[in-house]
């Protein structure tokens, strides 16, 4: 098909070595190249996603978030236990935390686990991950196999950005599971109040969830393509991680000073907290569809950077 | 039997037709790195098909930079490169699946075992045939010897080994180019061996490989081919064969009494003479200057000679002779 494959296969052919070298088990004449398949990145993609699920560091990672939830409510429990009264004070105190609904029905752990885990831990390992996913190929030096391959700059960039996303949605869905868990072994799990006050049935409650967990895990996709984008920036894997994770410190804490207001709306935390919303009846969607538009900012920015430097970088780790 | 020598057949026929086109060809490449230091400078490489192709020169000389250049990981400032035909780096992605590379060293995920470590990089060549991947890792392994360690992991490698599976890598596929940079780094003299045996089947087989090292006895052994680099810039390049000759051989002396051997050789006009204990070498002499004159002379002046002879010129004195300097680091 091209150019190169029209010269004879001369040398595909396995000839006997005059040199007792090792034993050559033949796979016979090459076939001829195979017409590429539109879903031709999906082999490096598992590869890479399951390469990233094979590492202590994942675990480590994952681990950590799912202990989460059990120590919340653990401790929940026990303040509840020994005093008898509500955890989280008066009801109108409650807030997004959803720490005093968590004793009379265990799934707000769910919702409670994640606001928990999204100011802090859950970025801070899709930091790690993302920092690390150019940055740590290069200082292990198998970038420049993986792209003499040839995996191709573009497509091992988007396959690198899927696996982040990737694990920012399994990084979710453990925070969320593991509070599933706990919450129903620890607490009574039934229908569940809205924030807006009407009860809805445990299912449509799981359903709520369920959207929660996807809200949360769409909403570090701004903050992944940043990650990628410094990672791009070095051949340190833990100098592009710590780089990351001191974005996220910084950028939480000018969140948090209220004369640069100015600037909150296009911080990328600035309406993580917003997935309340979906536990509104009906759904409130004002804020959620903000945070949706600044994540797609975030991605579309710092995804074309991350490409603009990659493609054009010289690999000299 | 027979159809192996059929096949052998064909394959030299086909090289011999590659022949005409050179396999790497560069012109005025050159590449400065952005603090300013000039790498490469203004390089012009030609690697004939089915060549080995010996690529020398001191630490620091800018081999590796080249060899990454000629894959595509670092744009040259200037110059240009051709690869099996096509310009690099534009045409990588039809290049690149025919050449295996070691660059710099073999770089494994030391938490995945070597099968897994090969599966991953076949993977990342979308060209290469899913059907066929778990036989062209196993004859790979089978190929550098590491079939039996394929289900260690790659951090207990030992760097012998590591290096093998970095070569694996190269071969995962028929390749029609092979660059291989400083290949027997870290091997033990048995490894050596078999990689010297390697690339001749290789290259019997109608690869050519392209073969950087700064040892030069292993050019000497295995190459056919050879360029030398010194501070960026290419010094030579041409067959082996030549540039050994282009070599001036040495007039070797062995005599209990050097002393007297040397005066009488420096009567003669022999110049560059050295003595280590009883063992005397001096340029050879002129070609108008007879060695068997030198000898009678020699012993006429009462020099006892245990051995008197004129050694061929190696690619060692021709390095240093081109580089007018040691083979050390470049400053």
């Amino acid at each position: 098909m091209s150019q190169a494959e029209a010269e004879p296969a001369r040398s595909r052919n396995p000839v006997r070595s005059r040199y007792p070298m090792r034993p050559r088990h033949p796979v016979g004449p090459r076939t001829p190249q195979r017409p590429r398949s539109p879903l031709w990145t999906l082999g490096l993609l598992r590869s890479e996603i399951t390469t990233l699920l094979r590492r202590h560091r994942t675990f480590a990672l994952l681990g950590v978030l799912a202990a989460v939830p059990v120590l919340i409510g653990i401790a929940v429990r026990i303040e509840t236990g020994g005093g008898g009264g509500g955890a989280g004070g008066p009801d109108g105190a409650a807030g997004p935390a959803f720490l005093a609904q968590v004793t009379a029905n265990g799934l707000f752990l769910v919702f409670a686990a994640l606001a928990a885990t999204l100011p802090v831990f859950l970025p801070m390992a899709v930091g790690v991950v993302a920092g690390d996913a150019v940055a740590g190929e290069a200082s292990s030096g198998t970038l420049r196999y993986l792209l003499v391959a040839p995996a191709g700059r573009t497509r091992l960039l988007l396959v690198k950005y899927a696996s982040v996303l990737a694990f920012c949605l399994v990084a979710t869905l453990v925070v969320a599971a593991s509070a599933l868990a706990v919450g129903a072994l620890l607490f009574p799990v039934g229908e569940v109040t809205t924030i807006s006050g009407t009860r809805i049935g445990f299912g449509e409650g799981l359903v709520r969830a369920a959207l929660t967990a996807l809200v949360v895990a769409v909403s570090l996709t701004g903050f992944a393509a940043l990650g990628l984008f410094v990672s791009t920036l070095t051949g340190s894997g833990i100098g592009a991680m710590a780089a990351t994770v001191g974005l996220l410190i910084t950028v939480q804490i000018l969140d948090s000073i209220p004369q640069l207001g100015a600037v909150h709306p296009y911080l990328f935390s600035h309406y993580w907290m917003s997935f309340a919303d979906v536990l509104r009846e009906p759904v409130h969607w004002d804020d959620l569809t903000k945070n949706f538009q600044l994540q797609g900012l975030y991605v579309a920015v710092f995804g074309s950077a991350a490409w603009a430097r990659f493609t054009a970088k010289d690999i000299t780790a | 039997m027979t159809t192996t020598g059929t096949v052998a057949a064909d394959t030299a026929g086909a090289a011999g037709v590659a022949d005409t086109a050179p396999v790497i060809r560069t012109r005025g490449l050159t590449k400065r790195y952005r603090g300013g230091q000039l790498a490469v400078d203004g390089l012009d490489l030609t690697v004939p098909a089915g060549s080995v192709f010996g690529f020398l020169g001191p630490n620091g000389s800018g081999k590796t930079t080249t060899i990454r250049m000629l894959v595509g990981l670092i744009d040259p400032t200037s110059g240009t490169a051709e690869v099996l035909g096509h310009p690099m780096p534009a045409a990588a992605r039809t290049v690149l699946p025919e050449v295996g590379a070691l660059i710099e060293g073999p770089a494994l995920y030391g938490f995945l075992n070597g099968r897994d470590n090969l599966l991953r990089y076949d993977r990342a060549d979308p060209t290469a045939d899913p059907r066929t991947r778990r036989a062209r890792v196993g004859e790979a392994l089978e190929r550098v010897g590491l079939a039996a360690a394929s289900g260690k992991k790659a951090k207990a490698y030992s760097l012998g080994m590591k290096q093998r599976l970095g070569l694996a890598a190269a071969l995962l596929r028929p390749r029609r180019l092979l660059v291989l940079d400083e290949p027997v780094n870290g091997l033990d003299p048995q490894g050596m061996r078999e990689i010297r045996s390697l690339v001749r089947e290789l290259a019997a087989e109608g690869t050519t490989v392209f073969l950087s090292s700064h040892l030069l006895d292993e050019i000497e052994q295995v190459c056919t081919h050879a360029a030398v680099m010194a501070r960026g810039r290419l010094i030579v390049q041409g067959p082996v064969a030549d540039l050994a000759a282009s070599a001036r051989g040495r007039l070797a002396v062995t005599t209990p009494d050097p002393g007297d051997a040397a005066r009488i050789l420096r009567e003669h006009g022999l110049t560059g003479l050295s003595a280590e204990g009883d063992r005397l070498t001096a340029d050879a002499p002129p070609a108008a200057v007879d060695l068997a004159d030198l000898n009678a002379a020699l012993v006429a002046g009462g020099v006892r000679v245990r051995f008197f002879g004129a050694e061929r010129g190696s690619l060692e004195d021709a390095f240093v002779a081109l580089t007018g300097e040691g083979f050390d680091v470049a400053g």
